[in-house]
């Protein structure tokens, strides 16, 4: 009974995971499912940096008071369009060579005869300072505080990394602030989305039945509603009184009503495969309760694809938040988000002048890309035994 | 028949690798055979010796990112302009006129090869016309006359049929017709009869004979089954990991095999020509522990809102049988029959519609929560697919604790020990308890599967078809794990199986299942000497002997069912 043991190892069953390449077999063979995805997902390259990209991406956002060097709503009409300066390093002076940051200041010009604004350098230099006093701010809401990470040593002069908008607000700071709540906007609507997909989909899928039939009508109720127009009479219907982001939240909870569909079908398709699946038939033999087989036997093996799909949903949720408040629908000013930002570049001085005003843009693009991929790498990864 | 040397294809020394990011792991390793026109040769091994990959290395279809890095491959050698498969380009031209054209495959699974979505006919005619420079009209002729030569009835009217309309038989014809359609020099068949029942397989194994010598086509067939091979082989070539370890004439291998491996393969075999010598009969007062009767259970097909029946399949249609404390009874069938059906009744995976399950006295087919949640601590079951019976996020331990755990039989360090206990008696190192599923090949699965059965010490086993997804020398391991339960324990046992020599090795009393009901049931002995129902005869009379002296010697038996 022995040399079937010794016929070599569970590589020749054609199961070894994919993942496993790299490590050893003893570390293999006590690796749990978590573990495997982890090594999975360490090997997709893109997927770790979009990780990376969207760590970098909420830090920003949750620490958007300090690392924006003004307040996102000043405005200063001699820097009206003033264009994006480069931060210099190393500063040579009379004394020396010193490593200090600063930007070469721009005067504010206009042409006498088209009466255009322009900026010319002024051979003055500005000198920068890290956690420097700036505009005073509550950090979260709680905090008051000063420091900015960088900020002119002169309160007064400027400092416009990504140039400025018609009314001389920093767009660095606006792009800051945008980040936040676009960031964060959709988050709460992905997670209703994904309660009511896994469980009205689980129940659909479980149960099977009258049941499974009236969910699948209504998931197909639901995805037959015209979303725009709902979009529209919403921001209509909403009282004015409230706060513009109260507004916002609300619409994006009524959306993620109707998000929870596709989750809810994927989610039933699976519950209905695995229910007869022999492990699961197993454990019914075995005398597990309902509940466990539920949640000890069946969900865990739907968890990564889970993620997977959710990791999915926030772009889709950032998209619709940008696509909304461009067309004046969502978000409006004195709101900030990349939306509302991008509705700003919508003319054509933005693109002939200003075309600093698109950097919104490249976020938005940045941020869906990175989820993407970390979507798709978790995917891949969260079937360890496959290719 | 043609003379001796004459060889059609010539491997030499073929090397086949599959590049990963740590190098290049070779699969294949100086694999040298021929294949002679005219002649069948059987290429046998376990699962992973890389039979398919050599067939696929000779269509130059090796699957990505398997590379052939030495040896080469000759398209008739003896010509003056003998063609290296291997050489050849392959995307190009000159390789897709021979794929087909000279050198045709048939696979295991006929229902994913063939187009659900392009009519039989069609796909034959394509295959003829990619070859061929003939019209249409001529080409359906010759598909016609192809489904004709595989005896497939009324050939004109199966043209125009689709892949879903025709059983698994009838597609492995259509797809036998479809790569004779070109009359090709050599056939590749990677285990085409595997996925069909015994009664089918005989008849495409006589179809095949019969083809071949009529257009003296070179035959490859890949298998498992030694007994295929004793009907079917003039030549044997038996490979293990890679490597060919034998070859040799059919009677020389099974006569005077000289490799270690090809012996092991053949008492493994042989081994299950007899029951088991270390079989216990139950005791001859020994009482009733399983009653059924008159058991039915019917697949209702509901469509639309209310949920009103549009079908009806009978599934189990009236069974009746009893099972003594200590015996083995096998239910052998064909797929369909609903063997495994009434395995999953009497557990009560289904719930049966009409009759009784009397378990020592109580009736399972009514039994409530509680009742049930008591008979299933007794009754418990040993699944066909060791790998999808186990849930891959659970250590073994976690697995086979899992029903101690539920119906709180033991906990903390006495949970261990029991479980040391369970892995020590089906012979698994109980180190290996923190150890995923992933990490054991399938014959150490299944053993951790009848653990899990065991562990609640229950009285009646229903183990479905426990050995037919393991290579034929684990297989016996697995019986004879069991029998020693058996003996042990005192189990009782309901045995399904498709194989008849597994069910004569293991079982007591066989009942013979077809379309539902059971034809036949009676001593396994008596069963397999004197046959009585037409089906059992047809059953047992399909069953390959892996004896090549034996061959031609019996009278096949066709069962046709009356019509109901």
């Amino acid at each position: 009974m022995t040399d079937e043991r010794a016929s070599g190892p569970p590589g020749a069953a054609g199961v070894a995971p994919q993942a496993a390449i790299g490590h050893s077999e003893r570390d293999v063979a006590i690796a749990s499912q978590w573990q495997l995805t982890r090594w999975a997902f360490r090997r997709h390259k893109l997927a770790v940096v979009s990780l990376w990209v969207i760590g970098a991406l909420y830090l920003l956002s949750i620490f958007a008071e300090v690392v924006s060097p003004f307040d996102p709503t000043q405005q200063n009409r001699r820097a009206v369009y003033h264009p994006p300066q480069m931060i210099h390093f190393i500063d040579r002076t009379e004394e020396g060579i010193r490593l200090r940051p600063y930007v070469y200041e721009m005067d504010r010009q206009r042409d006498q005869r088209t009466l255009a604004v322009t900026y010319v350098p002024s051979g003055e230099k500005t000198y920068l300072a890290f956690f420097g006093r700036g505009d005073a701010y509550k950090l979260w809401g709680l905090f008051p505080a000063e420091r900015h990470l960088l900020v002119p040593v002169n309160p007064r002069d400027g400092f416009y990394l990504f140039g400025a908008d018609r009314l001389g607000r920093d767009m660095f700071s606006r792009v800051i602030y945008g980040t936040r709540i676009s960031m964060s906007i959709g988050l709460v609507g992905v997670a209703i989305s994904l309660v009511l997909g896994v469980v009205l989909g689980g129940v659909s899928g479980f149960y099977g039945g009258r049941v499974d039939v009236l969910i699948q009508r209504l998931i197909e109720f639901v995805l037959s509603l015209p979303t725009i127009p709902i979009w529209l009479a919403l921001a209509a219907a909403l009282p004015p009184d409230w706060p513009i982001y109260q507004q916002y939240f609300v619409i994006t909870l009524i959306v993620s009503l109707v998000g929870w569909t596709e989750l809810g079908r994927v989610v039933r398709g699976r519950f209905l495969a695995m229910k007869n699946e022999d492990f699961v038939i197993a454990a019914r033999l075995d005398g597990a309760s309902e509940w466990r087989i539920i949640w000890r036997h069946m969900l865990p093996s739907l968890s990564s694809h889970i993620i997977a799909s959710l990791t999915l949903a926030i772009p889709l949720m950032i998209l619709a938040e940008t696509g909304l408040s461009f067309l004046g629908l969502g978000l409006t000013p004195p709101a900030i988000s990349w939306g509302v930002l991008l509705k700003e570049a919508q003319n054509i001085v933005s693109i002939s002048q200003a075309p600093w005003l698109f950097v919104p843009g490249g976020f938005v693009v940045l941020a869906v890309l990175a989820f993407n991929f970390l979507g798709d790498g978790l995917r891949d990864a969260a079937d360890p035994y496959g290719h | 028949m043609v003379t001796e040397a004459d060889p059609i294809i010539r491997i030499e020394t073929l090397n086949l690798g599959f590049s990963s990011r740590k190098g290049v792991v070779d699969v294949l390793h100086d694999v040298s055979f021929d294949l002679h026109r005219g002649k069948t040769t059987c290429v046998v091994g376990e699962s992973g010796s890389g039979k398919s990959v050599t067939a696929r290395a000779i269509l130059n279809m090796v699957p990505r990112p398997g590379v052939i890095n030495g040896g080469r491959i000759l398209f008739r050698p003896d010509a003056a302009e003998a063609v290296d498969l291997a050489k050849l380009d392959p995307r190009g031209q000159a390789i897709r006129d021979i794929r087909g054209g000279r050198i045709a495959m048939i696979f295991q699974e006929p229902m994913s090869s063939l187009s659900p979505v392009h009519t039989i006919g069609n796909q034959i005619t394509e295959a003829i016309r990619l070859h061929r420079t003939v019209d249409r009209t001529t080409a359906r002729k010759m598909a016609a006359d192809a489904l004709a030569q595989v005896e497939i009835p009324d050939p004109e009217a199966a043209l125009d049929k689709y892949s879903f309309e025709y059983s698994g038989g009838m597609r492995q014809r259509a797809m036998i017709a479809m790569a004779l359609s070109c009359r090709p020099d050599v056939l590749i068949a990677d285990e085409p009869t595997t996925a069909l029942d015994v009664t089918t397989q005989a008849e495409i194994l006589d179809l095949m004979t019969s083809l071949q010598a009529e257009l003296g086509t070179a035959i490859m067939f890949i298998t498992h089954d030694m007994g295929v091979v004793a009907e079917l082989a003039d030549a044997v070539v038996v490979m293990e990991k890679g490597r060919v370890v034998e070859v040799g004439g059919i009677d020389q291998i099974f006569a005077r095999p000289a490799h270690a491996y090809t012996r092991r393969l053949l008492s493994a075999v042989k081994h299950l020509e007899e029951p088991a010598a270390a079989k216990v009969p139950p005791a001859a007062d020994a009482p009733d522990i399983l009653k059924v009767e008159g058991l039915e259970l019917r697949f209702e097909k509901r469509a639309g809102f209310f949920q009103r029946v549009s079908d009806v399949t009978r599934a189990v249609d009236g069974v009746s049988f009893a099972l003594r404390e200590g015996e083995a009874l096998g239910i052998v069938g064909e797929s369909g029959s609903g063997k495994t059906t009434v395995g999953r009744c009497v557990a009560r995976v289904y719930e049966p519609n009409a009759g009784r399950i009397e378990y020592r006295g109580q009736d399972i087919a009514s039994a409530g929560h509680s009742q049930l949640s008591d008979v299933r601590q007794q009754v418990r079951m040993i699944f066909q697919d060791p790998f999808a019976a186990l849930n891959p996020r659970m250590t073994v331990k976690q697995i086979i604790a899992e029903p101690l755990v539920v119906n709180d039989v033991a906990r903390g360090t006495e949970l261990e020990d029991r479980v040391t206990t369970l892995l020590r008696d089906v012979g698994l190192e109980p180190s290996m308890m923190e150890r995923y599923p992933h990490a054991f090949s399938g014959g150490q699965r299944q053993r951790i599967v009848i653990a899990r059965a065991i562990a609640l010490d229950p009285k009646l086993v229903i183990a479905d078809e426990p050995t037919s997804a393991l290579d034929v020398s684990i297989r016996t391991q697995v019986l004879d794990l069991l029998l020693r339960l058996q003996a042990e324990r005192g189990l009782s046992f309901i045995f399904i199986s498709h194989d008849m020599a597994v069910i004569r090795y293991f079982c007591d009393r066989v009942a013979v299942m077809y379309r539902g009901r059971i034809v036949e049931i009676g001593d396994t002995r008596e069963i397999i000497d004197s046959p009585q129902h037409p089906y059992t005869k047809a059953l047992l009379s399909s069953v390959p002997i892996p004896d090549p002296a034996l061959r031609g010697t019996r009278m096949r038996h066709r069962y046709v069912p009356e019509v109901a």
